[in-house]
């Protein structure tokens, strides 16, 4: 791992440790708790789209495996939650090689539509098989986690976890683009051609990353399950695997930070919009929430316009352009 | 006289009436040569004549219609390009291909990626016991660079390098997989008379440490500097095969150079 990362995780965990006496709202804490299990997914989305230079449009269908394998193991077969949460992980590193192998020995960006598909099916698949999934109503009484004996039954306890999960997932991360491996990834990004010439195992490698962003997401399913301890098709649909792609796009995909910042960017966006409307309505402007939709795309435009290496290395080359010019 | 045998075994690439067509094109219309070991040969010929197809036929990008390739004894059948590599041959591009946003060193660090093992889980988990293979990597890519003249550029992005050097970057990442046999796409193609002076010069050190060299070239004094031997190759077939100064006595040479 570079120096340079090795700060900003330090700066993290020293921030993650502050915020709750910070905020001391348990509202806020718990629209953090979300942006943990968004950022988590994040970081697996990025090394497949950043590192490996593929997209998936069904990271959401990973998610909700690992959230249902969550619910189902535990409320149904009475499994303790980390046995469900890594059979989650196992059916998901299973599911995602038999959707990735026939796609990623392809050349060109057929994993995108292939999971697109897959994503759909998924949802589905959770609406319909109802003696499963317990159809549009769900799963209730989701136990939840312990950690060595305590249970995490508060919003403080699960924040503190969730992040530390957010903190392990991006150490592993950076060991992984820092190693040969990820100098392989970043080579077949780079062209495809010229790592295979120098024997690196192109498809074996697009494989492999899918795979394991693939768990990334479904980690951050079955946290989702524990926390809310109640699961229903809704937020699993095909428009959560385009938003997690958009918050990799927009934090910036070619660096794991990047993707890190549009997580936490876009979890937050709709609470910073809520505060706008609050602010207008006392200008006394009528807000309605369904502008959220409008001022959400208007945001994502600009930056893909002027940001388009994302906002995390956009606004690094703006501060080190400022700092020129005060220098001068 | 040499006898077969003995003739065989210094073969270190045999191509055997190798064909390839694309649709209803014949690009390679059976093609047999052997390849000396520790030779330099060069491969010339009209634009389209099928010279690149042949070297992505060799190094499994493309695979033959018809004919076979023997590596050092080895018959290739439907091999992946990887696979290739790991029997000991290396090529560069004839649009130098670099991975353009890692820097000069970590662009040969990947030409160790066969000289080196760990894995997926290790790299992630257990970074600590790696870092020996790590610095060692680091070592060797830095030991290449060198060898190539970019030492002092080793931090840049090799996206900035002029062509010149970018040929050359592109060539130590080849050589850092160690290989017996280089295959060279046109290393001259763009380069002014000093950088294809410095690599002709290159590639002359590259065969004093007995890696036969086989490239495509389209600069004639560059090709008669350096090769053993030049195949000659126009419409899919070889029309010339000797010494420098045979080729350039070839009368079906000189025609399908002339455009007669």
């Amino acid at each position: 791992m570079q120096r340079r990362d090795l700060g900003g995780l330090i700066a993290l965990i020293l921030v993650v440790l502050a915020t709750p006496a910070a905020i001391g709202n348990e509202y806020y804490l718990g629209v953090l708790i979300f942006t943990a299990f968004n950022c988590l997914a994040c970081i697996g989305l990025c090394l497949l789209m950043g590192y490996a230079g593929q997209i998936s449009l069904g990271h959401g269908a990973f998610v909700a495996i690992g959230a249902y394998a969550a619910g189902i193991f535990t409320v149904k077969l009475g499994w303790s939650p980390w046995g469900a949460m890594l059979a989650g992980a196992g059916i998901t590193a299973v599911v995602a090689a038999l959707v990735g192998v026939p796609t990623l020995r392809l050349k060109g960006h057929y994993l995108a539509m292939a999971t697109l598909g897959f994503a759909s099916i998924v949802h589905i698949l959770a609406v319909a098989t109802v003696d499963l999934t317990g159809g549009p109503s769900g799963i209730l009484n989701i136990p939840r986690l312990c950690v060595f004996g305590f249970p995490l039954d508060s919003d403080i306890r699960f924040f503190y976890f969730s992040w530390a999960a957010v903190v392990l997932g991006l150490y592993l991360g950076f060991n992984l683009i820092n190693s040969r491996v990820g100098r392989g990834l970043r080579a077949l990004h780079g062209s495809e051609d010229a790592a295979a010439s120098l024997g690196v195992s192109t498809a074996g490698y697009k494989i492999q990353v899918f795979v394991l962003s693939a768990v990334y997401a479904s980690i951050s399913g079955s946290l989702y399950a524990y926390y809310v301890n109640y699961i229903d098709p809704g937020p699993f649909g095909v428009m959560h695997s385009v938003l997690l792609v958009t918050m990799v796009a927009v934090g910036g995909m070619h660096k794991l930070w990047g993707a890190f910042t549009g997580a936490v960017l876009l979890s937050l966006l709709p609470e910073l919009l809520s505060f706008a409307s609050d602010y207008l309505h006392g200008l006394g402007i009528a807000y309605k929430s369904d502008y959220d939709i409008l001022i959400y795309g208007a945001v994502l435009l600009i930056i893909m316009l002027f940001l388009p290496q994302g906002v995390f290395d956009g606004l690094g080359s703006a501060a080190r352009r400022g700092r020129q010019i005060v220098r001068r | 006289m040499e006898t077969a045998e003995s003739r065989t075994a210094g073969k270190i690439l045999e191509l055997e009436n190798l064909r390839k067509v694309f649709g209803g094109v014949v690009a390679v219309d059976g093609i047999s040569a052997g390849i000396d070991s520790g030779s330099v040969t060069s491969v010339i010929g009209p634009n389209g004549a099928g010279k690149t197809t042949v070297f992505n036929m060799i190094t499994g990008f493309l695979a033959p219609t018809a004919g076979s390739i023997v590596y050092a004894g080895r018959p290739m059948k439907r091999l992946k390009p990887h696979h290739v590599a790991s029997l000991g041959i290396a090529r560069t591009f004839q649009n130098v291909r670099l991975f353009p946003r890692m820097s000069v060193l970590e662009n040969v660090m990947v030409g160790r990626h066969l000289r080196s093992r760990s894995g997926m889980m290790a790299s992630a988990l257990l970074p600590p016991l790696l870092r020996r293979e790590e610095k060692r990597i680091r070592r060797e890519a830095a030991d290449w660079l060198h060898f190539i003249g970019l030492g002092a550029h080793a931090r840049d992005t090799a996206g900035s390098l002029p062509l010149g050097s970018q040929r050359m970057l592109e060539i130590a990442r080849a050589l850092a997989l160690e290989p017996e046999l280089l295959l060279l796409d046109e290393p001259a193609a763009g380069l002014n008379s000093r950088e294809t002076l410095a690599m002709g010069e290159m590639i002359e050190k590259i065969r004093s440490r007995r890696i036969t060299v086989v490239l495509v070239e389209h600069d004639m004094e560059l090709v008669m500097e350096i090769s053993d031997r030049v195949l000659v190759i126009n419409f899919g077939r070889i029309i010339g095969d000797g010494t420098p100064e045979e080729v350039q006595e070839n009368p079906d040479v000189i025609a399908a150079y002339l455009g007669e």
